[in-house]
Parts: C-alpha cells; sequence; structure tokens
C-alpha cells in the first residue's frame, strides 16, 4: 500500500470522527411534543433546559430521556398553552419537586453561603493583599524599623571612618 | 493580632465551605426532601382499577391516618416491599392506599392477584399526572397522611422493616393522638 492511499483513508476515517462528533446529540424531545406555535415552544425549551430531570439528576429535562422528564416537558407546554408565564411555569413545579428540580439554585437565606461565598472569599482576599503590600511598601521606606541605638551609630562611624581611609 | 485574625479570615471561610459541601457529599442524591412536607394533599381524584369499587380521592384521605403508597407492576423494589406493607396493613393495622402509577390496569390486577391486595384503594394514575402533583419521581414512594389529610412523611425507595419500625410506626402513633 503506498502512502496516498493510507492518506484518503485516514482523512475519510477523521472526517467520519468529525463529524460524528459534530452531529448534533440526540434530541429528547419528541416531535409529538413540539407546540405548534414556534415563539412559545423556544419558551418551552429555555424553561425545560431550566429544570432538573429528577431520574437522572445532572440533566436537565429538556436533555433526557427519562419517561418522568417527558412527563414534566409535557406538562410545562401545557401550562404555556393554558397562559402562564415562565415564572408561574417553574413555580407550578418547585410547588411539587422543590426548589431541588432548579438547576440554577434560587438565591435566597439557605443559599447564602453557596451564591456568597465566593464574593466573600474575594472580598477577605483583596483586603488580605492590600494589608499585606501597605505592609511591604513600609519595610520599603523604613517605617517600621526602628532608628539606629547609640552604640549601633557609634559602630556605623567607625565603620565609615575605617572605609575612608 | 487583629492583623494576623484578618489573614487567617479567608482561611477560616474557606474551611466553613469545605465543612458544608462535605455534610452535602454526606447525603444520598437520590433522596429528594419533598416540598409537601407538613402541607396538605394534592387536591385530586382517581378512578378504581377496572371490577373495584373505590378509587382514591384527597377528600378520602380524610379523617385516618393513612399511609400512601405509590406502585406499578413493573417496578422490582415494589414487589420487595409489598410483604412489609402486607404487614403494616394486616399486622400492625395501619390504613394503607396505593396510587398505581402508569401502569396497565390488567398488569395491576394480575400483579395484585399474584402478590396478594394490602391496599384499602387503590386509584389508577394512568398518566401519572396526579404522581407529578405528589412529587413522585419515581416508584415506590410512600407517603404518611395525617387525619386531617396532610402528609407528614414521605419515603423514598422501598419500605423496609428498619424503616417501618424507626420511623413509620412512632410517627403513625404520634399522628393518631393528634
Amino acid at each position: 500500500m503506498t502512502a496516498r492511499k493510507i492518506v484518503p483513508g485516514l482523512t475519510g476515517l477523521l472526517l467520519a470522527a468529525v463529524l460524528a462528533l459534530a452531529a448534533p446529540a440526540v434530541q429528547a424531545v419528541q416531535p409529538d411534543e413540539v407546540l405548534p406555535d414556534p415563539a412559545m415552544e423556544t419558551r418551552a425549551r429555555e424553561i425545560s433546559k431550566e429544570l432538573r430531570c429528577l431520574v437522572c439528576q445532572n440533566q436537565s429535562i429538556d436533555d433526557s430521556n427519562a419517561p418522568l422528564a417527558r412527563d414534566l416537558r409535557l406538562l410545562v407546554r401545557e401550562r404555556l398553552k393554558a397562559g402562564d408565564s415562565d415564572t408561574q411555569v417553574l413555580g407550578f413545579v418547585t410547588d411539587r419537586y422543590g426548589d431541588y428540580v432548579l438547576l440554577k439554585p434560587p438565591f435566597k437565606t439557605t443559599t447564602l453561603l453557596l451564591w456568597g461565598a465566593p464574593f466573600a472569599l474575594l472580598v477577605f482576599g483583596a483586603i488580605g493583599t492590600v494589608i499585606y503590600l501597605r505592609g511591604r511598601r513600609g519595610v520599603a521606606a523604613g517605617a517600621d524599623t526602628p532608628p539606629l541605638s547609640e552604640d549601633e551609630q557609634r559602630r556605623l562611624e567607625a565603620l565609615l571612618r575605617k572605609d575612608q581611609a | 493580632m487583629l492583623r494576623r485574625l484578618i489573614y487567617l479570615l479567608p482561611l477560616l471561610l474557606f474551611a466553613g465551605v469545605g465543612i458544608a459541601f462535605l455534610r452535602g457529599f454526606e447525603r444520598d442524591p437520590r433522596d429528594i426532601p419533598s416540598a409537601l412536607i407538613d402541607k396538605p394533599v394534592p387536591a385530586f381524584t382517581l378512578p378504581p382499577l377496572p371490577g373495584r369499587k373505590e378509587g382514591l380521592s384527597s377528600e378520602g384521605l380524610k379523617g385516618d391516618v393513612t399511609l400512601v403508597n405509590v406502585f406499578a407492576s413493573w417496578c422490582i423494589p415494589c414487589k420487595a416491599e409489598h410483604p412489609v406493607i402486607t404487614r403494616l396493613a394486616r399486622e400492625q393495622g395501619v390504613t394503607v392506599r396505593a396510587i398505581n402509577h402508569k401502569d396497565k390496569a390488567e398488569d395491576a390486577l394480575a400483579w395484585l392477584q399474584r402478590n396478594g391486595d394490602p391496599y384499602a384503594s387503590i386509584g389508577a394514575d394512568l398518566d401519572g399526572r396526579v404522581s407529578i402533583d405528589w412529587g413522585v419521581y419515581g416508584v415506590p414512594e410512600s407517603f404518611l397522611v395525617d387525619r386531617q389529610g396532610r402528609i407528614r412523611f414521605k419515603h423514598v425507595g422501598p419500605l423496609t422493616p428498619q424503616v417501618v419500625e424507626q420511623q413509620i410506626l412512632p410517627l403513625v402513633k404520634e399522628l393518631r393522638k393528634g
């Protein structure tokens, strides 16, 4: 086999691999679920992406093939058709499954640590850094160093004199 | 001294967050706390299985302390918990009612025929919509409902003799007093 024959074979293989990776993931949303109104369907998809599939847990119901995820997708669309706002739909689901069903936890007292800790760490770190740097500047300027004692002063002068001589 | 304390603050904060996360890791992520604890059962009416008289409704859950068990004939752990539920109903005198979750009626009836029927009544939830109202995300799940029709306890997964002994029976006793 010549190199020329191998290379197209390899390119073909690579191309297939790239195409396989680039191909869109298999859709969890079934054709019969899709709403006729495209705007409403877009809203339904956006809401679905916010909701956790409770069976598979680390997927949204928009991604998941679990039967419960499908039921919840249908429920979301039903609520939208009934005229609910996006917040009302999310509220409807959290009333039943709690905040856990939201992939993005809401900001409230119980999640204060979760949301606040990174910022608190940043602020404390910045304060620490500022204090540290100011301290160093002080050292460089000699602000922190006590003046020479009489004895030290005498020894310094003696050394300088010796140097000049 | 104060300055040293300020240096320590980020470390303390980090340790705090670390401990909080560590405690989170010890939780079973499959055990999702119910949003409905201490709330009235959702309003619903479910028809009975064919050939049976009584279905299940929110009104029918008032009056007595009741265990509501969500089961399906296709659910393997349901079969495992079935003897536990049967004992709970027949020997310990707890009223057990059921939501038959997304099941074919004939499959459910055959299952009860084969394994025995400890349920005082069964509501057929064919499309699983009532189960969603109860916050059910898998079968089996069991709820303890007090006399006023409020959900007081939820167990996810098959009931075991330990859960019955340690959690359900003491709670039934307490709720019956109230």
